[in-house]
């Protein structure tokens, strides 16, 4: 086998691997503080990817700072759909609960992909900047100027939700109400609102990643299922409860599947992911990072 | 605001599915005092306190706290009208310190802004939390757990202090000493309203006390004369004249 590739498939994987981690973190943020699977996070994830491609079509907002208008937009978006689906779940007990809240997600994202094909049609579309296809080259491994950007954009989001969680009273909140939402209610939380603001982060972050997406990868309205499974294994890979554990999964999944390129070829590339899934939920079903 | 009742319970009826848990209770506790709730497992003690507090809403009767109804107020509603539950089972959030944990319960907008000043005087009471501070609340002994579920409560600034069990898997001198920290709040002010399994203490700590079987009401007093009842000595006291044997 040549080992030569090894390096730059290395890069490149991390690359791929932090938006992973962005895509998933927002997932893993909803499903451990609302136990609710949001089936249809990569439609929002779809979502926020056209929202950065007409905003650089339209207004030549460059991608990194359409960030500041995508992340807010589904925030806000996530509210809507928070008061207007989820919130009539999240009180349900726990196997009605995950039923209904799967169908909820299935018919959102049927809706969500459905609407983006009347609006803009099947197409692929992907953000060009005056910057694309540019990068640095450094021992003879290229690090596209992109892709640089998205890791420090993807490394950004996770760091100032970190510390969004762990040093504001609202982030702490949050985090109570995932260990015990009674308890936390017992504290004064209303628990009702930490939903609320919960979904519409983990939102954001869907939109944070499409905006990512968006630039040096395609978008098209049927992306959303490839993105909520991606996001899922990584899920399942980290376990819940640490920001960073779901990070470093994310770009461990995203390494793995660049060096099965060149062990058993890219045909089986999307294998890869499943099996890494199959084995952490045989073996270590907490996840690798995860509590108990 | 000295005098009448902090809390009065009429008429409240509680369901799980088609189960009935609670017939027709009723209960008052007043400003500064303490009252035991005492009754067999199964009796509707816990499902009692969670009605009060918000958990658990009744199907019938009404709640009042300070003479407004508030059956119908969520949980933490009830936190920001003075009432503050510590449950059964503690139920701490164990991945965060024993500082989160305190500063969790100081998050109603009443009490966050005294929150400091609160937190001073709940390390006053509960020093051992102030050495464990930055200790994930987990890792505690079941003791200090408790204590840390005490001190949370009290972030809240209640003017009522509910009670599920307190002593719950705790030993013997650790019980004494959670008892003496609850005369010690009583005696600044806080009411108490406590449900306990070991009903000698919490009698002796009481000034009320009302005896629930199966969903009811069937004794109240103060809790000198429950002391003294010879129902609630074979009961619940440990009295037993077995053949001619007292103990």
């Amino acid at each position: 086998m040549n080992l030569e590739p090894v390096p730059q498939l290395l890069v490149f994987g991390v690359f791929v691997g932090a938006l992973y981690g962005v895509a998933a973190v927002g997932l893993a943020l909803v499903f451990g503080v609302m136990r609710v699977l949001n089936v249809a996070h990569g439609e929002l994830l779809m979502i926020g990817g056209y929202a950065s491609f007409w905003l650089f079509t339209l207004w030549r907002v460059d991608p990194f700072v359409s960030l500041l208008a995508t992340a807010p937009i589904l925030f806000v978006m996530g509210l809507a759909l928070n008061g207007g689906l989820f919130s009539h779940v999240v009180r349900l007990d726990e196997e009605t609960k995950i039923k209904n809240s799967l169908l909820i997600g299935f018919g959102l994202a049927l809706i969500l992909q459905n609407l983006a094909i009347q609006l803009w049609t099947a197409d692929e579309r992907s953000v060009t900047a005056a910057y694309s296809g540019l990068g640095l080259q450094l021992f003879g491994i290229v690090f596209p100027y992109t892709r640089l950007g998205g890791l420090a954009a993807a490394l950004l989001g996770i760091f100032a939700l970190h510390v969004f969680l762990q040093r504001t009273y609202v982030g702490k909140s949050i985090r109570a109400t995932a260990e015990d939402w009674e308890a936390a209610e017992l504290a004064g939380v209303s628990v009702r609102s930490v939903y609320l603001i919960t979904f519409a982060l983990g939102s954001a972050l869907a939109g944070v990643a499409g905006t990512l997406v968006s630039v040096g990868f395609t978008i098209a309205p049927s992306i959303g299922l490839t993105w909520t499974i991606k996001a899922l294994v990584v899920v399942v890979l980290a376990g819940l409860g640490n920001v960073f554990g779901v990070f470093a999964a994310g770009v461990l999944l995203g390494v793995a599947e660049a060096l099965s390129v060149l062990a058993i070829g890219p045909a089986y590339r999307e294998v890869v992911g499943l099996a890494l899934f199959l084995v952490v939920l045989l073996l270590r079903p907490q996840g690798l990072f995860g509590a108990r | 605001m000295r005098d009448g009742p902090i809390l009065e319970v009429d008429g409240v009826d509680a369901h799980y599915g088609d189960l009935q848990a609670l017939w027709g209770v009723s209960l008052r506790v007043d400003q500064g005092e303490v009252v035991a709730l005492i009754g067999p497992n199964g009796a509707g003690k816990t499902t009692l306190l969670r009605a009060v507090a918000g958990l658990h809403h009744p199907s019938a009767g009404d709640i009042k706290l300070r003479g407004q109804r508030v059956e119908t107020f969520p949980a933490h509603r009830i936190v920001t009208a003075g009432v503050v539950l510590v449950p059964e089972g503690r139920r701490l959030f164990g991945g965060m310190t024993v500082l989160e944990n305190l500063e969790m319960g100081a998050f109603s907008h009443r009490a966050r802004a005294e929150r400091f000043e609160t937190l001073r005087s709940a390390l006053e009471i509960f020093p051992v939390l102030a050495e464990r501070a930055s200790q994930r609340a987990a890792t505690l002994s079941g003791g200090q757990q408790q204590m840390l579920a005490v001190g949370r409560a009290l972030m809240g600034l209640p003017e009522l202090l509910l009670l599920d069990e307190p002593s719950l898997g705790l030993a013997p001198l650790v019980v004494e000493n959670i008892f003496g920290v609850l005369r010690e709040i009583n005696e600044r002010g806080v009411a108490v309203l406590l449900v306990e399994q070991n009903a000698r203490m919490a009698l002796e700590l009481a000034t009320r006390a009302y005896v629930l079987e199966q969903g009811r009401v069937v004794l109240h007093g103060s809790a000198t004369e429950l002391l003294e009842d010879e129902r609630v000595q074979e009961a619940y006291l440990g009295y037993r004249g077995v053949a001619g044997v007292h103990l």
